[in-house]
């Protein structure tokens, strides 16, 4: 019923990437995250599904800390990378989030040379000593956003100029630049057509040879194409959380087979 | 099959228009017409005003010179015949005026002109106070011209300048004891010898501003210097506090009562009348911090605080205008809040924010209830690099100042000057709005 996956979902690593246990999540007053424990692996995929709006945005922007931006936005419980507290307080949520990256919904380029996007991240993090390691560095991102073929002779012209899921793969290439750990990735194939999907989508399998990966997707069907493991989330709470295979084969909750057989969405 | 074909009749047809229909095209025309109407009457206004500035004002750049050989007499500039310029600055301009008068005269008597002014003396009321010392300043820096005869343009006094503008008429002359309808006959004479004739003055832009006696020789000049050393205090003042202050508060600042209550002042501030900060600047700046008075460092002061919410206000518009989207691609690459926004943010509101100060900046410019408050309509005689006013402390004018105190001169030909001031100030304004609009051009936005 759903697409065959692109590789066989041969599980390559048990390893725990980050740890989440009793996470709860508040904004002002409204209780957003209600009490979610989860481990993903490293060298995996793991695919965030459940209606919009039931936190899975804020979930995965618990991870490197993004909601910190968010004035009103307040989190409770213990999240580990690597066994470390990322909500210590000695932890500079900057560092973090040069170790987890992060792909957003509408690709968002910079408004400035494919070079320049992709050379931001290094620059700032001072990962390259003189021009030829940074030119190393931004051919080395590109190429694994699979996007290096299709702009090596146009380094220079400005990325806004791309298409939307060329835009999305060079957001790709610029999070991969800064040599993060952990990739997470806002529904980054919502705003692309069909193709362009799918070169994603073939991108975040290769990426996850390298990389922890988290995925938040309204769609199913790529849930089912791209991950190893799945989170079902509904009003806040995790709702079910195993391997793909059998969350969309043998689901243990009613919740989340009515969600995957379309009775709530 | 034969149905298929038949075309159907339709219920409601789509080429007549029903009365709710009309109603509705109606109402949209008349609002168009509004609309034309009251963008017309502005243009109209536009119009007038404009016509109106540049014919009182256009006059204001052109001037009545007098052209004549004048004999710099030895026996009366260098008695001692030594030609020692110390010793001949001793003679004052009273030594000169009489000479120019002798010049008038022999020509009046070698052209033949019919005239009961008799008497060289009577020449008088044709030339400036200001020949004089135009005269003997050419003499003291060269002063072999003693004893020669040398063409001379001198200014003609600004009844002459009058007459030949339409202002000064033969019945206004009758009640007038500068000047005698036999002096206006001997310029009808001496113009059509080519002797007297209006010309393009410089130094009406250039020059310094003269005493009430003789409007002739006033000039904007010292009064422009007055306001671009304020301009300068504005600028690098006004721009840095203002952008850090909008940066602080639209990007760093926590949404809380009391950033509330800092954003509705600084609105508040953008409507308070210029007059109320003139009186904040007395008070602070010249009573209490002792700042010399009509000095431009002041003037720049008070518009700094003037301008600040202008530039603070747009500042922030032009911040907000910056998608959200920039930001988090920023931060979520482990770029501090202000490496985000000093690489992204700041760069993409930048041409909002120079056209909000550049905007400042000509509000600033054209504004005089202040200066009038804190004295900055200081009269200064001479220009620059003689005169008093060099710097950021010494007394000066600005040119709105300036042209409020012209306005308010007696003498109708001060009138003339306070427009074609008035000219001068909206070229400025004029060329910085053009400045703006070409920064906006050019850094258009490109995301
Ligand atoms: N910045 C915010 N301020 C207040 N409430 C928010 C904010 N972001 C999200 N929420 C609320 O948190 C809940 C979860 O939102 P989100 O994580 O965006 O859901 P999802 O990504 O699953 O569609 C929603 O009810 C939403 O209204
Ligand atoms: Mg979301």
């Amino acid at each position: 019923m759903y697409d065959a996956p692109f590789s066989e979902k041969n599980v390559t690593s048990n390893a725990v990437k980050i740890a989440a246990d009793g996470v709860q999540v508040y904004y002002g007053d409204t209780h957003a995250i209600k009490d979610v424990s989860v481990n993903i692996n490293d060298k995996m995929v793991t695919a965030f599904i459940g209606p919009s709006g039931c936190g899975k945005s804020t979930f995965l922007r618990c991870l490197n800390r993004m909601n910190d931006t968010i004035d009103i936005c307040r989190v409770e419980g213990d999240i580990r990378i690597d066994g470390e507290d990322i909500y210590d307080k000695r932890v500079d949520p900057v560092q973090l989030r040069a170790k987890v990256g992060m792909v957003f919904q509408k690709p968002n380029p910079f408004p400035k040379s494919i070079y320049d996007n992709v050379a931001y991240g290094p620059r700032i993090h001072g990962l390259a000593r003189n021009k030829a390691e940074l030119d190393e560095i931004v051919e080395k991102s590109l190429r694994r956003g699979a996007i290096w073929d299709e702009v090596k002779d146009r380094l220079h012209a400005p990325g806004t100029g791309l298409s939307g899921g060329q835009q999305q793969r060079l957001c790709i290439a610029r999070a991969v630049a800064t040599e993060p750990e952990v990739l997470l990735m806002d529904e980054p194939c919502s705003a692309l057509d069909p193709i362009a999907t799918s070169q994603v989508e073939e991108l975040i399998d290769e990426l996850r040879r390298d990389y922890s990966v988290v995925i938040v997707t309204h769609s199913m069907q790529q849930a089912a194409r791209v991950s190893q493991k799945t989170a079902f989330f509904h009003l806040g709470n995790l709702v079910e959380f195993d391997d793909t295979d059998k969350i969309f084969t043998n689901p243990q909750d009613p919740r989340t087979e009515s969600y995957i057989t379309g009775r709530i969405g | 099959m034969t149905d298929a074909t038949a075309t159907p009749t339709p219920t409601k047809s789509l080429t007549t228009s029903d009365a709710h229909m009309k109603k509705r095209n109606a109402a949209e025309k008349r609002f168009k017409a509004y609309g034309i109407a009251a963008i017309g009457a502005g243009l109209f206004f536009l119009v007038v005003l404009l016509a109106s500035i540049l014919t009182n004002g256009l006059t204001a750049f052109q001037q009545t010179f007098i052209e004549v050989p004048v004999y710099l007499d030895p026996a009366k500039l260098d008695k001692k015949g030594n030609r020692d310029p110390e010793e001949m600055a001793k003679v004052s301009t009273f030594g000169y005026a009489p000479l120019l008068q002798d010049g008038i005269f022999a020509q009046v008597e070698q052209k033949g002109i019919e005239t009961p002014l008799a008497k060289s003396k009577d020449m008088k009321a044709l030339i400036s106070a200001s020949a004089a010392a135009q005269v003997r300043d050419r003499v003291l820096a060269n002063p072999d011209l003693v004893g020669q005869t040398v063409n001379v343009r001198f200014l003609a006094s600004s009844r002459v300048d009058g007459y030949l503008k339409d202002r000064v008429t033969r019945e206004s002359v009758a009640r007038d004891k500068n000047i005698d309808a036999e002096h206006l006959d001997l310029v009808d004479a001496l113009r059509a010898e080519g002797m007297v004739e209006k010309r393009f003055n410089w130094d009406f832009i250039t020059g310094a501003d003269a005493s009430e006696s003789r409007p002739e020789q006033a000039g904007i000049g010292v009064s422009m210097i007055g306001s671009f050393f304020m301009m300068l205090v504005v600028l690098f003042l006004a721009l840095p506090i203002g952008v850090a202050a909008s940066i602080y508060l639209e990007e760093f600042a926590p949404q809380n009562r009391f950033t509330d209550l800092i954003e509705v002042n600084i609105s508040n501030l953008a409507a308070v009348p210029s007059i109320v900060f003139g009186i904040l600047g007395l008070a602070v700046f010249i009573q209490f911090m002792h700042l010399p008075q009509s000095a431009p460092i002041v003037g720049g002061l008070v518009l700094t605080l003037m301008t600040l919410p202008t530039i603070i206000i747009s500042t922030r518009a032009s911040l907000k205008s910056v998608p959200p989207s920039i930001r988090d691609a920023a931060l979520g690459l482990g770029a501090s809040k202000t490496q985000s926004v000093f690489h992204h943010v700041l760069p993409l509101a930048m041409p909002g924010i120079l056209t909000g100060t550049i905007i400042g900046l000509a509000q600033a410019l054209g504004e005089t209830a202040p200066l009038l408050l804190i004295g900055m309509v200081g009269y200064i005689a001479t220009n620059v690099p003689d005169g008093i006013a060099a710097g950021f402390l010494d007394p000066n004018s600005a040119m709105p100042a300036q042209i409020y105190e012209w306005a308010k001169r007696a003498d109708p030909a001060y009138y003339e000057r306070a427009w074609g001031g008035i000219i001068i100030l909206l070229l400025f304004l004029f060329a910085m709005n053009a400045i703006a609009i070409i920064l906006r051009r050019r850094f258009e936005r490109r995301w």
